[in-house]
């Protein structure tokens, strides 16, 4: 009997936290930065079922009774960040075998239990592209993917396109860091460089042909080619290429090869944008750039600059921001916000840069990157003004659910750092609070 | 005849301005952060001869007819960051301008910096554009014993303008960084520690003989012995702290932790030596002998009442230098109070690098070192306005 009534009250108490899930959850009283469409003062964001049911002011947002209400007042609620360019996750790319593998997927490499997720999920960032890195003209496909809480692989955190597939892009490089001096089929100049990646497209192209040839005939169908189909992929404009780019001259190239073959591209790092910006702007490509505390380090970056930013806004041109985590960290991609403006960019389009202009860099501008309705619950809240130094983020939720609280120790740890923030954590050594009010 | 009038005119006009620019200035500041005691609203700054003559509020000092005003929202002592490793390694990351590392032995104490410092750097330029004034620059932590370190103002055309202590410590590795190649010594943690016992007990014994060998490796380990010259130790992880107050309790020595990444873990014995701390870089990269360090670990030193400076550190690729003004700006953000924040890159870095009664704070007689922003220094939208050195605009680039 006792025992009866045990399950009875479990039984309830499950029911209970299921209703809980489906139950819309609304933050109220904060100042809400919906990125498109002014800031709010006292505002009421509305989610439910890991989307948002609405934004407003509290006239024109009504919290159904049955609502969770967490109270931000005082705190600034924007949306989910968004790092087009990172390397959490451990990705593993091409290998030495040669300078063109579009092949290879860092699909196949990444680990979900690496301590970055944690720390990019404490900066804000809930949506994040992957990508293989520029030692190659192309090291292989990138993946998109969502913060999500509670991976045991990398499928829990895929992003899908309305056809049902992952979704991702394909990084190539050029400048120095792909041209490798005696190293055997790998380009010894930029114009080489070009070349060889010409040719990979003119061979795409002839690919291409024979597929439209056979017209669904099998036996006229070209053998399978892994890396031909890639590349016809971005012919067809279907997977966007994120293009790791410093110098003034390599940008051109990338516009150039861009004119050639139409595919699409997105400029990343563009150290010398500030040089180009008119041409970039023409050519009416994005770019994704990167904030660095001193100029150099390397060649190509001995020009770039804080200003970049305020360049690419003037000229017109669609900007994001991103970490190349590790070489600025997950934790503080917020802060390239605050520098940017430093620099003369607005402070409008610095925080669009963190966030809608990612998405729209990643083909996700219909379901991230802000506090629309419709679109997905990814949010942060945050202690203060966005741009400021002495603001934290003090908690990030993904798809309506809570993924990083800064009062939490365990989380709080990753933000910081310290003993044992670095070590990779397993899932069940993160046990979610099933009564947080996320669904 | 003419020509000889206008030379002369054109020589005094000369000499005059550069009489202004070395002589008398007024700074002006709706905050005044001296790091001698608490801020003052509305303050100024007198500046004569390259020293400060006054500090006070602008209602109880006058400023004489003929300064030179300058007016800046905040204003504060130049910035020291007291361990970077630039004017040694520059910002191209080419050989030619790598000079941080010499890879020939484990231990090379008689290596000067100034025998390798580019008072011409432009990541020197980059920094003063922030307003640090003032470096302890160097070898590089990455060999048992890779040299020595000097001070320099971030200034001057040449190594002898910049100077101001020719020999300050030196630098000495702990840990994974300083292993040698396999097959070479050192190759483990306790190799490293003997090897530095026996230099150091030559060293010793060396002292002790009435005509010691000449020798420059001997000459200057022998002012180590005598407690004339500090070891600047980077030791992250706590066995290499443990190690660093092990060497120096045996030998007698005057040490300055540097880096001390799990500081939290022997908090009470990096106390109890009185040794002062070189933190490392708030957003440093956790990794390595790195990867238990916090953005909190400022604040924790500081809260145990450890003296405690604050560094840019080495850096092998991008960013080639930090900016120490935005490593301070992450610790006030991480448990320190904005005062604490900045006596990490002014009057405590001062007192660890000796220098307490020239630099480090807005006082009478000091080096006319300033800062001046445009708002709190630390916020990322604010900007630098200009530094002065010696009583000389040395930037006026707003950054």
């Amino acid at each position: 009997m006792k025992k009866l009534l045990f399950s009875i009250s479990a039984l309830i108490l499950f029911a209970c936290a299921v209703s809980g899930q489906d139950r819309p959850t609304a933050f109220v009283n904060a100042r809400i930065i919906p990125i498109v469409g002014q800031p709010i003062e006292q505002g009421v964001l509305l989610v439910q079922k890991g989307k948002i049911l609405a934004v407003g002011d509290a006239t024109t947002v009504k919290v159904p009774a049955d609502a969770v209400v967490i109270d931000a007042k005082g705190k600034v609620i924007m949306p989910g960040i968004v790092d087009s360019h990172s390397h959490i996750l451990e990705p593993a790319g091409g290998d030495g075998s040669g300078p063109i593998q579009p092949d290879v997927r860092v699909l196949d490499s990444l680990n979900v239990q690496s301590s970055s997720l944690q720390r990019a999920q404490a900066g804000g960032i809930t949506t994040v592209n992957v990508m293989p890195g520029s030692g190659h003209l192309d090291s292989g496909q990138t993946m998109y993917l969502k913060l999500r809480d509670g991976a045991t692989k990398i499928d829990d955190l895929m992003i899908y396109d309305k056809d049902g597939k992952y979704m991702g892009g394909i990084k190539f490089a050029n400048g120095t860091n792909s041209i490798r001096a005696g190293g055997g089929n790998f380009p010894g100049t930029r114009a080489k460089s070009a070349a060889l990646v010409r040719d990979q497209f003119i061979k795409a192209q002839e690919y291409r042909d024979k597929i439209k040839k056979a017209a669904g005939d099998a036996t006229k169908m070209p053998p399978r080619d892994l890396a031909m189909e890639a590349l016809v992929e971005v012919l067809d404009g279907k997977r966007v290429i994120h293009w790791h780019t410093h110098r003034h001259d390599d940008i051109l190239t990338v516009l150039r090869l861009q004119k050639e073959f139409g595919f699409r591209v997105v400029l990343h790092h563009v150290s010398e944008a500030w040089r180009v910006a008119d041409e970039i702007a023409k050519a009416k490509v994005m770019c994704s750039i990167i904030f660095i505390d001193s100029p150099g380090g390397k060649l190509e970056t001995t020009d770039i600059k804080f200003e970049n930013g305020a360049a690419l806004e003037k000229a017109g041109v669609v900007t994001g921001f991103h970490t190349d985590d590790p070489i600025t960290d997950s934790r503080w991609l917020l802060r390239s916000a605050g520098i940017a403006v430093r620099a003369g960019m607005s402070r409008e389009k610095a925080l669009y840069a963190l966030t809608m202009a990612n998405a729209m860099i990643l083909d996700l501008g219909d379901r991230v990157g802000s506090l629309e309705k419709g679109k997905d619950a990814d949010l942060v809240v945050l202690s203060g003004d966005p741009l400021s130094v002495y603001t934290h983020v003090l908690e990030t939720w993904v798809e309506g659910k809570k993924v990083f609280d800064r009062s939490d120790p365990k989380d709080h740890l990753v933000a910081v750092g310290g003993y044992g923030a670095s070590n990779d954590r397993y899932v069940d050594d993160d046990e979610e609070d099933k009564d947080e009010g996320g669904n | 005849m003419k020509n000889l009038y206008r030379a002369l005119f054109l020589l005094l006009t000369a000499s005059c301005s550069l009489l202004t620019a070395y002589g008398q200035l007024a700074v002006k500041g709706e905050t005044v952060w001296t790091m001698a005691g608490d801020p003052i609203a509305n303050g100024v700054v007198l500046i004569n001869n390259g020293k400060i003559e006054a500090v006070g509020s602008q209602t109880s000092i006058q400023i004489p007819a003929n300064y030179r005003v300058i007016t800046a929202k905040v204003v504060t002592p130049g910035l020291i960051d007291a361990h970077s490793v630039i004017g040694l390694n520059g910002y191209l990351n080419q050989p030619h301008d790598q000079m941080a590392l010499e890879g020939s032995g484990p231990i090379q104490p008689e290596l000067r910096a100034i025998d390798a410092y580019n008072a011409d750097e432009k990541l020197v330029e980059w920094v003063r554009q922030f307003g640090i004034t003032t470096i302890h620059t160097g070898h590089q932590p990455s060999a048992l014993v890779s040299g020595q370190t000097m001070i320099a103002k971030t200034i001057g055309k040449d190594v002898d303008e910049a100077t101001i202590v020719p020999t300050a410590m030196i630098a000495v590795t702990l840990g994974q960084d300083s292993l040698a190649g396999q097959g070479k010594s050192p190759g483990t943690r306790g190799k490293e520690a003997a090897m530095l016992r026996a230099e150091l007990i030559k060293a010793q014994e060396n002292s002790k003989k009435a005509d010691p060998p000449k020798d420059l490796r001997s000459d200057i380990m022998i002012k180590v012995i005598k407690r004339e010259i500090p070891l600047l130790i980077t030791a992250n992880k706590s066995q290499d702290i443990m190690t660093a107050l092990r060497l120096a309790k045996e030998f007698n020595l005057k040490i300055v932790l540097d880096g001390v990444s799990e500081a939290q873990l022997v908090m009470n014995e990096i106390k109890a030596s009185g040794f002062p701390v070189i933190v490392h870089p708030t957003m440093a990269r956790a990794n390595g002998d790195t990867e238990s360090l916090s953005m909190e670990d400022a604040a924790k030193l500081k809260a145990a009442g450890i003296p405690t400076a604050l560094q840019s550190g080495y850096e092998g690729y991008v960013p080639k230098t930090r900016v120490v003004l935005f490593e301070a700006a992450m610790a006030a953000t991480n448990g320190l109070s904005q005062r604490d924040a900045l006596a990490l890159i002014t009057i405590d870095a001062a007192k660890i690098l000796g220098l307490e009664t020239r630099i480090g704070s807005l006082e009478k007689g000091k080096d006319a070192d300033i800062a001046m922003y445009d708002g709190d220094p630390f916020e990322w939208t604010s900007h630098c306005t200009g530094t002065i050195i010696n009583g000389q605009v040395v930037s006026d680039v707003v950054r």
